[in-house]
């Protein structure tokens, strides 16, 4: 099968981790990185590892659209949404790592399917990444009343960005319980960490079911959700059995990183740039899938 | 009566009492408290779940009433009173303070762990922009050097905070390391310097004696010691004391002392004392409020709360953590499962 090809946007922490992680894709080749910044760390890895670097930002790609189909937007919510607009007109897809959600909110196991054909997605948060699949798979055995989670990440992890969009971080990842989770309340907390050495990304999900949890089932297919997650994100485990009290269900997961630019511990960073490079493989074969031979 | 007041006290019980009761309060309550507290002159009354706007989840325990019922009805009753809230980012949002600012609040306390000072700069900032009264609160002051401290006050100010707090979560700072953090921030800071204290090691009062010898003009109390853990200064303790220091707080002894007997008293399910689990809290330096839930998860998994808590304080866990408690309680009773095999 011929690669298809993409291009990052952003050269800060995301957009790094995600140019080595594209590196391994069997099915995407990158092409190039966009930044705005020559002297940053992302571009000039870019240009040692032989990628075309792009140092005048979306205009500068725009003026050399064949280099990728699909971009993957790691910078901001406010720089996305002249982004969105560009990128549509000129006919790319669109990966929104940013909280700008202009696109369907997506998280890979559950709802990917649904969505390849918009020219915009949304990978919600980190915290949704970890925990709307738990919800998931606990609402394909009974009905969520309410899905609260709790992401607590390394002070060390959370850049500038993170700190700055907390609000949007709850709010973003409580829509995305409801809608992609199945939830009919959500709730979201997130808190940060400074302890050293730096802790690993920790998610608690309270979950609370309409009758008493079917607790077999239920620990069941949050096991095979939790394989499933694995696939793309090694690094994702429960750290105990689910705990069940009468309708009341408690499920912690941990986020190991895999270190590609960044280090183990920023397994909030990982799940993101692994479920980007997920739904961007997934989207590439329907593509492909759907050229007429 | 003198209203002059050399130290401005803040009121706490039905905010941070709010643990102590499970966040159970009722309208009614919250009605007959704000009214007596206001009829004795206290300047300001904080409201919120305990873990501040939003705070009501399964993390942290969900409110019988809504908050926002609570504060309409604390605003409906005072009449020099200023009714204040807490907010911490990541739990509770901006939207949420302008509802309660809709609802009449005059003063919002923005409070983020001790390191972590920048994630409050939009919501200080946009509590300004509300009109309101705004307070920096840096949690958990025991877990940094006061040097990382000033830092992040200084931050807390940089923002917009008319007054940032030193804020002993744990009930773990003693005298002479309180008079130090206060000392170093009065020293570079021009905005009021505050101190709230938690009485796990007996040294609430003493230790907001020491911050107010070293500067603070901003003091919580908490009536008949309504908060997490074994509670804050006791407010009519703290009101007493500080008369007979001839420093006027403003404060009516007498009415306090009814509203702490006649009306908080007989809402606690329990007197608020010293145990050995409050008092780990502040030997281990862990946040109040994981208290009860240490209890609770103790009673579950068969084993002392105080290892549960003292593993807590090993892990550096931080305020907010409280589903720490239960994952640790399961991984040490499993641990006593195996050892026991």
């Amino acid at each position: 099968m011929k690669k298809v090809k993409v291009a990052i946007l952003g050269s800060g922490n995301i957009g790094t981790d995600l140019m080595l992680k594209l590196s391994r894709s069997p099915i995407l080749e990158l092409t190039t990185m966009i930044g705005i910044d020559a002297e940053s760390d992302g571009l000039k890895k870019a240009a040692e590892h032989g990628y075309e670097v792009i140092t005048t930002g979306i205009d500068g790609f725009l003026e050399r659209p064949e280099l990728a189909d699909i971009i993957f937007d790691a910078t901001s919510a406010k720089a996305h949404i002249y982004h969105d607009e560009v990128l549509r007109k000129a006919g790319k897809k669109v990966i929104d790592m940013t909280p700008a959600a202009i696109g369907p909110i997506v998280v890979p196991p559950v709802n990917l399917d649904e969505h390849l054909d918009a020219d915009n997605i949304n990978l919600i948060t980190c915290g949704g990444q970890a925990t709307i699949p738990i919800i998931h798979a606990v609402h394909q055995v009974q009905s969520v009343e309410y899905g609260e989670i709790v992401s607590t990440i390394s002070s060390k992890s959370a850049g500038p960005g993170t700190r700055a969009n907390i609000d949007e971080f709850t709010q973003t990842t409580t829509r995305g319980i409801v809608e992609v989770g199945g939830a009919k309340r959500g709730k979201a907390i997130i808190l940060l960490n400074p302890a050293e050495p730096p802790i690993l990304m920790r998610n608690t999900i309270h979950i609370q079911v309409e009758e008493e949890a079917k607790t077999e089932e239920i620990t069941a297919s949050i096991r095979e959700m939790e394989k499933e997650v694995q696939s793309y994100v090694p690094g994702y485990r429960l750290r105990q059995e689910p705990i069940f009290d009468g309708k009341d269900i408690t499920v912690f997961v941990e986020v190991e990183g895999v270190g590609d630019y960044l280090p183990t511990y920023s397994g909030n960073l990982d799940i993101m740039t692994a479920s980007s490079v997920k739904m961007a493989e997934e989207w590439a074969k329907h593509k492909v899938a759907n050229i007429p031979v | 009566m003198n209203s002059k007041r050399d130290i401005v006290l803040t009121e706490v019980a039905l905010r941070d009492g709010s643990h102590a009761v499970r966040h159970q309060f009722t309208v009614d309550q919250v009605k007959s408290i704000a009214k007596g507290l206001d009829d004795a002159n206290v300047p300001y009354i904080e409201v919120s779940h305990g873990d501040g706007l939003g705070g009501s989840s399964m993390q942290y325990g969900l409110s019988l009433t809504n908050e926002m019922e609570l504060i309409e009805a604390a605003v409906a009753e005072v009449k020099q009173a200023k009714i204040a809230v807490l907010l911490i980012p990541g739990i509770g949002t901006m939207p949420q303070l302008k509802e309660a600012a809709g609802l009449g609040v005059k003063m919002a306390r923005v409070a983020t762990h001790v390191t972590e000072a920048d994630v409050s700069a939009q919501h200080i900032a946009y509590a300004k922009e509300l009109g309101l009264e705004t307070v920096g609160f840096l949690m958990m002051s025991h877990m940094a050097s006061p040097k990382k401290l000033l830092e992040q006050a200084k931050l807390m100010e940089s923002y917009g905070a008319d007054t940032v707090y030193v804020v002993d979560s744990a009930g773990a700072l003693l005298p002479h390391q309180v008079k130090e953090r206060i000392a170093l921030l009065k020293e570079h800071l021009t905005a009021n310097i505050g101190f709230h204290a938690h009485n796990n090691l007996s040294l609430a009062m003493a230790n907001t004696l020491a911050a107010m010898e070293a500067g603070a003009t901003r003091i919580d109390g908490s009536i008949r010691c309504l908060g997490a853990g074994a509670g804050n200064t006791q407010t009519e303790v703290a009101v007493a004391v500080l008369d007979k220091m001839n420093i006027h707080t403003g404060i009516d002894l007498y009415k306090i002392m009814d509203v702490a007997e006649d009306l908080v008293a007989p809402i606690l399910e329990t007197p608020q004392e010293i145990t050995r689990g409050s008092l780990v809290l502040g030997y281990a330096g862990v946040y109040s409020s994981f208290y009860l839930h240490a209890q609770k998860a103790a009673e579950r998994f068969g084993i002392d709360s105080r290892s549960i808590l003292i593993e807590l304080g090993k892990r550096e866990v931080v305020g907010g953590q409280e589903d720490m408690i239960m994952d640790v309680a399961a991984e040490l009773s499993k641990r006593k499962a195996e050892v026991a095999v």
